[in-house]
């Protein structure tokens, strides 16, 4: 029996400027910090202002002792950039947690993330507690804070960008092939561009690793109700990437 | 928390408070069992029904708009039968008003869908002749007065349960349409669906939905549900479930004294999933500030001299 769902207004704690337009902000929502997996999500509603809906927002970290959950997020719209004009002490809404998060049954998942897709997967690193390595991308270096946050958590850590600035130069999923085959890793666990997630997923059915992937759509109400985020699955079923989700076995939607 | 003072009854169908949840912004009921006690709202429109699975439309379903929001989700869903064998049954435990909101793409499958539907456990039917984001039927019936009383006609033909017929605010004379389903037999009139609308992306030129139109819905369409009710409200004797941007209970008063029976909520159950037991607590304390015995002593009490 699931625990029930929480819609809790939460101050926030922290907010602050990570790189160019991505932000981290910090929350206290004890009730909801207390059931996040790492994989699963939140909605976030602004209180006053002119945002009607929910924006959908995966965990970058939850401290079940202190009540607090983490957001990394970027802006690309009117409803993030609203998110990232709040202050200390301002108040949102939290309705979660959401969806279903990824299998932490691994001894040593490889995990793949590639620019904002990285944040839910820093919660997966810190629950494995350093039973993972991680491969990261991003466009240039100032974007790859992730690396100092993944570090404390991962056994390796491996950095593409797309100029070379930092790490090796390149498509993060160019290293995966040689890293499949050396690594010895029982599960890749992804998150990021679709195109890059499929293509990590193909290459993982490949070297005969479980693959868990996870989908990113517009929502209204992420409790499964309003149809919004339907998405083909493999055996011609249609899934919503909210309740049976975000978080998919990668044959399941690839 | 349910009381003498709210309870109601419409076509027949007694309810523990005139609120229900509007068609498609409340999957089947269950979603919001969380935030809701399903058995004190008046009914709740499930999700619209068709007699075939449908997988609805593909690409962006919905986007956000000042007060409001535009969806084309298209009727996903996964047909009568599996609603009938799974779902019912499922829901049944909830002990809610379960009313079936149903599409067909002729007349005829309205009265086949409708003839499906009357089993236990269904309270009424609620027909879309509405729905502006599918090809075949939907709004095609809901803009032509003949075309609705047909389906009217078709659907009280094959079941004995209340028949609910929702109105399109998509036409040039909304009282002209109720008034023709009224004669047909409707037993009472949702209003009003969404309104067609659209949004064009500027930087790729392209519609920022996958169907191109979609439904308006949200508190920027409340202006129009009113005026829609109350215009209909006093030209019907049958009752009108008033919907369109209620979002408080002071929103739901204005649709009570502007003539509806019962209200019912959509797109503020995105927003705020609870916001239905708001409501149910706001009416209850104003009816009992204003000195008044029930809900109905409200309805279409406004005083335009």
């Amino acid at each position: 029996m699931a625990l029930p769902k929480l819609s809790l207004d939460a101050p926030i704690l922290a907010q602050e400027k990570m790189a160019d337009a991505v932000y981290r902000m910090t929350v206290h929502c004890p009730g909801i910090a207390a059931q996040a997996q790492p994989g699963s999500f939140v909605q976030i509603r602004l209180l006053g202002g002119d945002i009607l809906l929910r924006r959908p927002l995966g965990i970058a970290d939850a401290d079940a002792e202190k009540g607090t959950i983490t957001f990394i997020y970027r802006i690309l719209g009117k409803g993030t950039s609203a998110f990232s004009n709040l202050c200390t002490d301002d108040k949102v809404n939290v309705l979660g947690p959401l969806g279903h998060g990824f299998s932490q049954n691994f001894k040593k998942p490889l995990i793949v993330g590639g620019g904002m897709g990285l944040s839910p997967l820093l919660f997966y690193a810190k629950a494995m507690g350093k039973k993972a390595d991680v491969l990261m991308g991003g466009k240039t270096a100032s974007e790859m804070f992730w690396a100092k946050l993944f570090e404390p958590h991962v056994s390796k850590a491996y950095i593409t960008t797309d100029d070379g600035s930092l790490g090796t130069k390149g498509f993060t999923v160019s290293l995966l092939p040689e890293l499949l085959e050396e690594g010895s890793y029982d599960a890749v666990i992804v998150c990021g561009p679709e195109i890059m997630m499929r293509k990590t997923a193909e290459l993982a059915r490949e070297a005969g690793i479980s693959c868990q992937v996870s989908l990113e759509k517009r929502m209204a109400c992420g409790l499964g109700a309003c149809l919004s985020c339907s998405i083909d699955a493999t055996d011609g079923t249609r899934r919503k990437v909210c309740k049976d989700g975000p978080v998919f076995w990668a044959e399941e939607v690839f | 928390m349910s009381s003498e003072r709210l309870k109601t009854e419409i076509a027949g169908i007694p309810m523990n408070t005139p609120v229900l949840t509007a068609s498609g912004t409340f999957g089947f009921g269950e979603e919001f069992a969380d935030f809701v006690d399903l058995s004190l709202l008046g009914g709740v429109m499930v999700k619209g029904t068709t007699l075939k699975p449908r997988r609805g439309n593909d690409g962006v379903r919905i986007t956000e708009t000042p007060s409001g929001m535009l969806n084309c989700i298209g009727l996903e869903n996964p047909g009568v039968e599996v609603f009938l064998r799974e779902t019912l049954p499922r829901i049944s435990r909830h002990h809610m008003n379960v009313i079936v909101n149903i599409s067909g793409s002729t007349v005829e499958e309205y009265g086949v869908l409708a003839e499906m539907l009357d089993v236990p456990g269904v309270a009424a039917i609620e027909l879309n002749v509405s729905c502006p984001n599918v090809k075949e039927g939907g709004i095609v019936f809901g803009t032509d007065p003949k075309a609705a009383s047909d389906v009217v006609r078709a659907a009280k033909k094959w079941t004995k349960k209340p028949v609910i017929l929702k109105l399109s605010p998509n036409v040039t004379d909304i009282v002209l349409m109720a008034k023709a389903v009224e004669e047909a037999g409707a037993d009472a009139i949702s209003l009003i669906n969404t309104l067609m609308g659209m949004e064009i992306n500027i930087h790729t030129w392209k519609p920022t939905l996958g169907n191109i139109t979609g439904g308006l819905s949200g508190p920027c369409i409340k202006p129009v549900a009113l005026r829609m009710v109350w215009q209909v409200a006093r030209q019907v004797k049958i009752p009108v479930i008033g919907m369109g941007g209620i979002a408080s209970w002071q929103d739901a008063v204005e649709f009570f004294l502007a003539g509806a029976s019962a209200v019912a909520v959509g797109t503020a159950n995105f927003v705020h999933p609870g916001v239905t037991m708001d409501i149910i607590r706001g009416l209850e304390q104003y009816l009992q500030e204003k000195g008044l015995a029930n809900i109905r002593e409200l309805v279409g009490k406004v005083e335009c001299g």
